[in-house]
Order: C-alpha cells, then sequence, then structure tokens
C-alpha cells in the first residue's frame, strides 16, 4: 500500500489529537490509516484544477447577531457538570512551572 | 566582536474591541463580574452550541482596516485555530487565516530620526481565551471563562521597524487611530491592548533576514522597550559566540525581568488551520463599506492641521489636547461655549492634566461638562470669582461636575466689589500696621505690596487686587 | 388492536377525540420498553416517572385546549446526541458520562412546542460515528426482525425503537446515511432534511457541514409531520435557512403525475445486492404505474462520494471532539501526572476506538503538509459532486435508488473489516456532501425477510416533491399488498 503510516507519524498525530494508544490499538489504527489513506488516493484520479474548495452548499450570505446582551449570569449552567470546581471556576491541572 | 548588527522588529497587536457582547454570543464583555458569570453555552464550549457573528466586531474590523489604509478583503472566513489549552474551552479558537478582514496597510509614524510608514501585514477579527488563575496553595490553576469569546483584533505588522522608539511610535499611533475611532480604549495596563515582538538581528547592510523570535503578551511600553533590549543583546551574543539563533516563542517574565522559551514536546504548534464550517462566510458589500466610510471620524492628523487654521494656541498645546479624542472633544466643545481657546487649553494642559495625573485616571475618566468648565471661564473674566478661587471650585467641578456659579454662590466664594466693605477692611489694615504705613509714606513704595496681602487675607482672597491697590492709595493719600 | 399500533398523527386524533390520553399511550410505551428493552437495547435514558409527567402536562394542555397540533400527545424517542436540559446526552460514549446539558437543542424545543411528549434518549453509535449503532459504550442494540442482525446506524436505537413500538415515532440524525440507512434495515421510514432545513443548535456535532437532525417513523405522513413540527429557522444557527418552505403537510397527497424520475445507472451496478436491486426496481414500477414518468441517467462520481466523505468528515470531527478534554463537562481520567498526561488519559479511555480512529485519520488529513493534498482535495471534490447533482436535476424532479448495497448484515461482521463498511454508505453519503435531502421508505423484503429501503433524493428544498413521491408509493403498494393477499388466499 501507498500510504505507510509510521511510530513517528502516529506519535505526531497523538500529540495533535492528544490520543495516546495502546500498542495493539496503535498496529490496528496505523494498518487502517494506511488503508484510508490509500483509498483516499483515489480522488487522484480527478482533475480538480479550477475547482473552488466547497466548504458550504448553502447560498452563501450574511448572518450577524446585534450587539446586544441577552445572556444573564451562566455561572451555574457552566459549572453544573465540571469534574472538579473551586470558587466557581474550573479546577485543571496547574499549567505553569 | 566589533561587527555592527541591525535589529529587526515586527509586532503583533492584539486590541481588545470596545463591544458590548462577546464576537459569537450574546454574553456582556463587561469586566469584573463573578468568575464564570458572563458565560453561557458557546462561550464555554458545551456540546452542540454554535457561533454567530457579532456584527459590530466586523464594523470595528473594517473601520480600523480603513484607518491602517487596508485593503478591505470583499469575502472573508473564519478558521479554527486547534490547540489543547484550558483557557480555550472548544480547544479550538476562531481566528482567520486564509482569508484576513483586511491586509496590505500601512500607518505613518513620526520619530526623532523623523517620519516613516510601517506596513501592515494584515487585521484579523478573533476570539480571546478565558483566564487562568494559578492556586499556589492546592497546586492546580482555575479557569475563568468570562473573557472567553471577548472580539480581539490582531493587527501584523511587517518588520519594517528598526528600534524601540519606532516601535512605540507605531504602538502609539495605532493606539490613538483606534481610539478615535471608539473601536477600543486600548490600555495597555488593563490588558485591552497587548503586543507580540517578533525580533531578529542581522550585520548591517545584510540583504537577508535573520532568524527571529516571537516575545508574547507584552502589555506595557517598559516591558516591550526591555524585550527589544534584551532579545537583540541574546541574540548578538549568540551570533558573536557562533551559534544560531532558534526560531521559538518566548514568554517575557517582567517581574524577573527576562524570557524564557516556552517550547514543550506536547506543543507541536501544528494548528490544523481549516474554514470552521458553522459560520458563514462574511461578505463586505459595497454599501456596507460606503456607511463605515462615512461614519469614520476626524483623525488626529487632520484635527492637528484644523486646530492650527482655526484656534490661536502654540503648536506645543495642540499637540498634547489632540492626544485622546475624549480631550480633543472637551477642548472644541469648551471654546465653542466661551470662544476662548487659550484660556480652555490653560485649563486642560494644567490642572486637568495635573489632576488626571494626580488620581492617575485617563482622559476618559473625566467627568466635568465643557458646559461648566466654560462657565468656570467667564466667571474669571466678569471678575466674579478670583484666579486662586476658581482653581478650588475647578478641583471640586473635577470631582463631581458641579455648577460652579451655583457652587461659589453657596460656599460664598464671589468676589466682593462692594466698595463700603472692603473700605472698612482696608482702614483696618491700614491701623493695625503702622509701621508699613510709615514705611510707604517715608517713601519705601515696596510696602504698599504687604498691605495688599494683607488686605486680601483679610478677604479671604475674594477681593480683586487692583481694587484693594488702588484703595491702599488713595487712603494713604 | 393494541394503541401501540397506531401511527403517530394516528394517535394524536384519539387523543384530541378524547379515546385515549397521552398518559395511556406514554404507559403502553414503558410496557413495551419492559418486554423488549432487556434484548434490543434501543434506549440509553428512558425514566418512567419524568416521562409520564411531562405527558399527564401535556394532556391537560390538550384538554384545556391549549394544544391541538397533529402530533399532540405523541410520545417521541430522541436520539442521545441532542441536547436535553437537565436529561443525560451521552452521545453513547463514555466521555460524555452523566453529562446533563443546560439547555435543549432548538429540535427538541420545537417537538415540545408541538405536544410531543418525550420518552428518554436513544442508543446509537457513539458520535454518530458507524452504520451500525455497536459502537455504543451502551451495549448494542440489535435488528427488530433478527436480533442476530445490526439495526443500522448511526441512529440504530431511534429506527430499532420505531420498528419495536417502543415508541411511535423518532429523531435521528443524519452525517452519511445515518437516518436512512437503518430506517433501511429496521423497515421503517427515515427523512433526511436539506442541510439547513433544522437548526443543528443542540445537535453534538459529529461533521458539522453534513450533519441534520431528521425524523424516522412508521410511515410517511408521519414524517412529514414530525419533520414540520421541529424545522425552523434559527437565529442561533449561522448554517439555517431562513425562507424554506416548511409546510410539508401540505404535499401529502397521492399524485406523481408527470413527476419525472431519474434511475442513476452507477447506483446498481456491481456490489448491490441481487435481491435489493429487484425490489428497489419494483418500487419504481409502482411509480411509474402511478403516472411519473420513470428514465434511467448516469449520475457520475458515484465512487469518489465515500473518500471524500471520509476526509472531511474526519477532519471536522477531529475538531469538534476536541472539546471533550475532562474540564468542563463529562468524564475525567482518575489519575495523571500534569496537564497534557490529563488531557491524553481522559480522551484516550473516555473515546472507543472507531472514535479515535476517525480523530486520529482527521488529525492528519489537516496536518501541515497534508491539508491541500487531502482536505482540499476533498472540498474539490464536494463541488463536482454537487455539480453532477445539479445536472441531474436540470433533468428530473427526483433521483431513485436503493439505501445500501445489502440488507441488515450479522452483528459483528461490519467492524471486522471498517473499508467495507464505510462502502456500505455508498449511495446515501453523496446526498449529505451535496446538502441534498433524502427519504428511505421499506419498499420490501429480501427471503430471509430482511427489510429493504428505497431511496428518493431531492434537490435542494424540494422536500416537499420527496413526500409526495413517498406517499404515493406507500398508497399504492399498501393496495397492491393488499390485493396480493387476497389473491394469496382465493
Amino acid at each position: 500500500m501507498a500510504n505507510v503510516i509510521d511510530d513517528a507519524t502516529m506519535e505526531y498525530v497523538g500529540i495533535l489529537a492528544k490520543l495516546e494508544l495502546s500498542d495493539e490499538e496503535r498496529e490496528a489504527a496505523k494498518k487502517d490509516m494506511g488503508r484510508m489513506l490509500d483509498y483516499i488516493d483515489l480522488l487522484n484520479e480527478l482533475d480538480t484544477s479550477g475547482v473552488e474548495p466547497m466548504s458550504h452548499v448553502l447560498p452563501a450570505r450574511n448572518v450577524f447577531r446585534e450587539d446586544v446582551v441577552t445572556n444573564g449570569d451562566g455561572r451555574e449552567a457552566a459549572l453544573l457538570n465540571a469534574p472538579e470546581r473551586k470558587e466557581d471556576m474550573f479546577v485543571v491541572p496547574k499549567t505553569f512551572e | 566582536m566589533g561587527k555592527n548588527y541591525e535589529t529587526v522588529i515586527g509586532l503583533e497587536v492584539h486590541v481588545e474591541l470596545a463591544t458590548k457582547t462577546k464576537i459569537f454570543c450574546g454574553c456582556s464583555t463587561a469586566f469584573g463580574g463573578e468568575p464564570n458569570s458572563h458565560t453561557c453555552p458557546v462561550c464555554t464550549g458545551m456540546p452542540g452550541s454554535l457561533p454567530v457573528l457579532n456584527r459590530q466586531v466586523l464594523e470595528y474590523a473594517i473601520a480600523v482596516g480603513l484607518a491602517t489604509n487596508c485593503e478591505i478583503t470583499r469575502d472573508a472566513k473564519f478558521d479554527r485555530k486547534n490547540y489543547f489549552y484550558p483557557d480555550n474551552p472548544q480547544n479550538y479558537q476562531i481566528s482567520q487565516l486564509y482569508l484576513p478582514i483586511c491586509r496590505n496597510g500601512k500607518v505613518e509614524i513620526e520619530t526623532k530620526k523623523g517620519k516613516k510608514y510601517v506596513g501592515i501585514h494584515e487585521i484579523h477579527m478573533e476570539e480571546d481565551a478565558g483566564k487562568l488563575i494559578h492556586d499556589e496553595r492546592e497546586d492546580c490553576s482555575l479557569v475563568d471563562y468570562n473573557r472567553s469569546g471577548v472580539p480581539l483584533l490582531e493587527i501584523v505588522s511587517e518588520p519594517d521597524m528598526r528600534d524601540a522608539e519606532e516601535v512605540i511610535a507605531c504602538l502609539e499611533t495605532l493606539r490613538m487611530l483606534i481610539q478615535y475611532l471608539g473601536a477600543s480604549d486600548c490600555k495597555m495596563q488593563e490588558g485591552s491592548m497587548r503586543a507580540d515582538v517578533n525580533l531578529s538581528v542581522r550585520e548591517a547592510g545584510a540583504k537577508e533576514f535573520g532568524t527571529r523570535t516571537e516575545t508574547k503578551n507584552l502589555n506595557s511600553f517598559r516591558a516591550i522597550m526591555h524585550v527589544i533590549e534584551h532579545e537583540t543583546q541574546r541574540q548578538i551574543d549568540l551570533l558573536e559566540e557562533g551559534r544560531e539563533v532558534v526560531q521559538e516563542t518566548r514568554r517575557w517574565d517582567d517581574n524577573k525581568g527576562y524570557s524564557y522559551a516556552m517550547r514543550s514536546k506536547e506543543d507541536a504548534r501544528d494548528y490544523r488551520y481549516f474554514p470552521d464550517p458553522d459560520l458563514m462566510p462574511v461578505h463586505v458589500s459595497e454599501e456596507m463599506l460606503e456607511e463605515i466610510r462615512a461614519k469614520q471620524p476626524e483623525f488626529r492628523a487632520e484635527r492637528i492641521e484644523r486646530y492650527r487654521r482655526e484656534f490661536d494656541i502654540p503648536a506645543y498645546d495642540i499637540g498634547i489636547l489632540t492626544e485622546t479624542k475624549q480631550m480633543a472633544d472637551l477642548f472644541e466643545e469648551t471654546t465653542a461655549l466661551c470662544g476662548q481657546p487659550k484660556k480652555v487649553s490653560n485649563w486642560l494642559m494644567g490642572e486637568t492634566l495635573r489632576l488626571l495625573k494626580e488620581r492617575n485616571e485617563d482622559p476618559e475618566d473625566i467627568r466635568f461638562s465643557p458646559k461648566h468648565l466654560a462657565k468656570l471661564i467667564s466667571l474669571v473674566d466678569a471678575k466674579e470669582i478670583t484666579g486662586s478661587v476658581a482653581k478650588d471650585v475647578f478641583v471640586k467641578m473635577f470631582e463631581e461636575d458641579i455648577d460652579p456659579e451655583a457652587y461659589a454662590e453657596e460656599q460664598g466664594l464671589k468676589t466682593v466689589n462692594d466698595e463700603s466693605a472692603l473700605r472698612r477692611t482696608v482702614e483696618r489694615v491700614l491701623t493695625e500696621n503702622p509701621q508699613s504705613v510709615a514705611d510707604y509714606k517715608g517713601g519705601r513704595q515696596k510696602a504698599i505690596g504687604f498691605l495688599v496681602g494683607q488686605t486680601m487675607r483679610a478677604m479671604k482672597g475674594k477681593a480683586d487686587p487692583g481694587l484693594v491697590n488702588r484703595m491702599l492709595k488713595e487712603l494713604l493719600g | 388492536m393494541s394503541i401501540l399500533d397506531y401511527a403517530a398523527a394516528e394517535l394524536s386524533r384519539k387523543i384530541k377525540e378524547g379515546k385515549h390520553t397521552a398518559i395511556e399511550a406514554m404507559e403502553a410505551v414503558f410496557e413495551r420498553i419492559g418486554e423488549k428493552e432487556e434484548e434490543y437495547r434501543c434506549y440509553i435514558t428512558a425514566d418512567r416517572e419524568s416521562a409520564l409527567i411531562r405527558a399527564a402536562v401535556v394532556q391537560r394542555k390538550i384538554e384545556a385546549g391549549e394544544l391541538c397540533g397533529p402530533l399532540a400527545g405523541v410520545p417521541v424517542a430522541v436520539k442521545d446526541n441532542l441536547c436535553t436540559k437537565g436529561v443525560p446526552t451521552s452521545c453513547a460514549s463514555r466521555i460524555l458520562a452523566n453529562f446533563v446539558p443546560p439547555y435543549s437543542a432548538t429540535a427538541v424545543e420545537n417537538l415540545e412546542k408541538a405536544g410531543a411528549v418525550m420518552i428518554g434518549k436513544t442508543n446509537m453509535d457513539e458520535f454518530a460515528m458507524g452504520s451500525t449503532t455497536e459502537t455504543s459504550f451502551y451495549g448494542v442494540t440489535k435488528n427488530p426482525v433478527d436480533p442476530g442482525r445490526v439495526p443500522g446506524g448511526s441512529s440504530g436505537g431511534s429506527a430499532a425503537a420505531v420498528a419495536l413500538a417502543e415508541c411511535f415515532m423518532a429523531l435521528g440524525s443524519d452525517t452519511g446515511g445515518s437516518i436512512r440507512q437503518p430506517a433501511s434495515y429496521c423497515g421503517v421510514v427515515g427523512l433526511k432534511p436539506t442541510y439547513g432545513m433544522v437548526s443543528r443548535y443542540g445537535l453534538v456535532a459529529y461533521a458539522s457541514s453534513l450533519d441534520q437532525i431528521g425524523p424516522i417513523t412508521k410511515n410517511v405522513e408521519d414524517a412529514a409531520y414530525l419533520l414540520e413540527a421541529v424545522a425552523s429557522y434559527d437565529e442561533k444557527d449561522s448554517t439555517s435557512a431562513p425562507d424554506a418552505e416548511r409546510d410539508f403537510a401540505e404535499a401529502l397527497t397521492e399524485d406523481v403525475k408527470g413527476m419525472r424520475i431519474g434511475i442513476p445507472r452507477d447506483y446498481f451496478g456491481e456490489g448491490l445486492d441481487a435481491e435489493v436491486r429487484k425490489v428497489v426496481l419494483a418500487a419504481a414500477e409502482t411509480l411509474r404505474a402511478a403516472g411519473a414518468f420513470v428514465e434511467e441517467f448516469d449520475l457520475g462520481m458515484v465512487k469518489y462520494a465515500v473518500p471524500a466523505y471520509y476526509t472531511i468528515a474526519t477532519a471536522e470531527a477531529s475538531s469538534n471532539l476536541e472539546r471533550f478534554d475532562g474540564i468542563k463537562y463529562g468524564y475525567r481520567t482518575g489519575d495523571f501526572e500534569g496537564l497534557h498526561n490529563m488531557y491524553k488519559k481522559t480522551r484516550s479511555e473516555g473515546f472507543g476506538e472507531e472514535v479515535k480512529r476517525r480523530i486520529m485519520l482527521g488529525s492528519f488529513v489537516l496536518s501541515s503538509g497534508y491539508y491541500d493534498a487531502f482536505y482540499l482535495k476533498a472540498l474539490r471534490t464536494k463541488a463536482l459532486i454537487k455539480k453532477a447533482f445539479d445536472e441531474a436535476f436540470a433533468e428530473f424532479d427526483l433521483i431513485l435508488g436503493p439505501v445500501a448495497p445489502s440488507t441488515a448484515p450479522k452483528l459483528g461482521e461490519s467492524l471486522s473489516d471498517p473499508l467495507k463498511m464505510y462502502l456500505g454508505d455508498i449511495y446515501t453519503i453523496a446526498v449529505n456532501l451535496a446538502g441534498l435531502p433524502g427519504i428511505s421508505v421499506p419498499c420490501g423484503k429480501d427471503k430471509n425477510g430482511l427489510p429493504i429501503g428505497m431511496q428518493l433524493i431531492g434537490d435542494c428544498f424540494a422536500e416537499k416533491k420527496l413526500i409526495r413521491a413517498a406517499y404515493t408509493y406507500e398508497k399504492r403498494k399498501a393496495g397492491a399488498d393488499a390485493w396480493a393477499k387476497i389473491m394469496r388466499r382465493s
């Protein structure tokens, strides 16, 4: 297969996606990713030169909010599901050395 | 050693826009709310929530773009910048990479070396992150999303600056343009204006740029000057030692006064930008552009010109008065009322600035109205109150915008022009100071000054010194 | 007959006539759930007490005349990737275990306005990534016709619940076929609306540019009413269509005279099961007999839809699912050293294998050096696919084809070969890429008695044509089936 995914790539993607795969998971994922990418290579048969990438199917139009405050105190709603909270804030592992 | 180096500096300036609500939701941008009180599903990254663009953000962005001579992108897009950090609730920031709203602008700056242009590479709209508070005791961090989603403009300059003076001049120019637009208060100390400094050094005369570093999130001119100084030296030292400058992001520690690299194995700095599918592209129509152009204010340079023509005041005054729109407007409105530009200018440049400095406040904090300042000036002109009394009245006016006339009235500060009352006081002063009277009669003219002073004191400053002088001479015959 | 045999609109009429109450209907639903859930696992959350309270409130409003809509009083099941205020919403993932949304999706609010009564939240493939409902953290949903087979996915819980009468109607979401394919496998009706027809606000995103919420029902009439109830222009969703026609019940008429229906040859080529082929073409004949003009044509681009889809969908998913980090809600790993380790362990333990697989692929195709070659290439392909459909709709009112190449596979079969599973979506995926509406209507069974669905595809915002044709077909087929029964007896 054309797309060989090596461990370095898996490591790198793991950093980007914040995922840490077990050895067997990684091996399986490597295989699938290679196969998927080979399959995606099918698109290279297509001549897409001069074709604009289409991110939206809907006709383009401006969508705006007016600058008016519509929300009240959202504290409880925001913190309702927090795994760990303190003084109405979310607790996270320290972010500075 | 001995080589000559040139420093090459570019800026990324972040400006917090003065909108009432956040860029993608209806939450307030007001400062000082309880932690996480100005939040909703959108700005806390709840599953299923969706962003909707605040029109005012786009209008401010275009206005700033026009003010900095940028081309306005007619079809702009928002892109997602993907990176994990707790102050970023979605773990992607909605920003603009591929089609930013403004491009290819320039601003004119003035330094001791004279005038020059600094290129504006682009200006884009993006959302601010939340605030991280470090809990030393528990050895953890706490997240407050009140600032998450507050609209920012990022103004990216070309690497056109060569020293700290030019950098400061560039920031000052941007600050004034943006303040005149009312798009932001640009207060560095409050973080509504922050700068990243991109800096590299090269041998004088070299064509190629050196490798640059980016020092992030500087929020005072002092810090910026230090960074430029330190980073320039650090890079020169590296080169002198025959070592390489590494392209990296650095953080400046204001307390310790040095910068350090932020690199960590866990940040690959590969942001995987792609167009945000939750937001439609923005189309800037000719009408929208014209509307905004029509609303552009008269900027500082134009005002300076006009003041030179319209008002008979020194260039120095004009320079200071036009530094902030608030001050300039106050000057014009007051002058329109009392028709005495120089006197208005004196009050603003003298007492007003002194009191602002004393209370470390800014012109936008000024409370007194043009109406009352004009009134105060005419009260002095009409000799209703003396200059020294006026100063005390002004302090009160500065604090709570009282009506100077009413205040002088009820406090009994008005000048006494009642001759008989004054005559009685003068006669008393004469009888109480026989020595001075003798001196004067003996030909020592100076003695009268002392007697005038005594009378003024007895009148608590509320007498017209000219009149007192005349009356003394008359009585001393 | 049992109250459970009623279709949704039919039940609502009975309730409004006072022959039944919303409470009775809900009681019957939970009785049914009691009998079937053990084996079929259609629901992740279904709380009898609160559902009965909701039913009682609606019943009172109906009696007070405050609620009189076509679905008033009808118990409805909601897919677990739609946020429901105060009711757990997990997307069938461990990472959202015990997440209770502080707000409801616009579609769910619209349901309440219409007087429908929520039963609970249905099972699905984790984050809607799958075609079998086997990747749920909360167990596998079984096919109502044959528990040894999958119900399809990702809205398998909703489709199976409708087929098993564990509800009268349900909401699903469709990113690449997730409403139409399970509807086809379970023998019920499933409609994927035009992109922008139903607000996505409150739908936990898989692939934002492709996701749409839609109805899964016992018949076409219910689908029209349910879609009319949930569809709305929503200022909270920038991709919501402001001025689309949303009066779908209007289209419930038996009339396809002169309607031009195109049959894409490339939908009937290799890979399509022979029985499915036969049954779907027979359905086309039924519409021809009803007065439609039916003609074969070449659509083109078909084989490029799946690779383009998996590039775009996984890329968007990799970004959409970054917010699940153990800080604001949902699962957080037990022990960790430092921030990044917390992220990695939380996400690695919280997400299932298929989801991780797609996040990795999506992160890769967006990473520097690959963006143009993969992501932009896919977006260009999408433009060409859209163009192919535009050309088809210049000729035809509707496109008719199969929903899936085969009937429901056995449990476990698909996950062993993901690529094969992805290819199972070949007839549904292009519809999402082009933002079109599509409906799956039962049109027969294979020799094992497994349901087969016919797919009708319309141009953007042509839902009414779609519904009219589907409704006509359903009526004609019912008539023909009844006649066939009589013939068999005599």
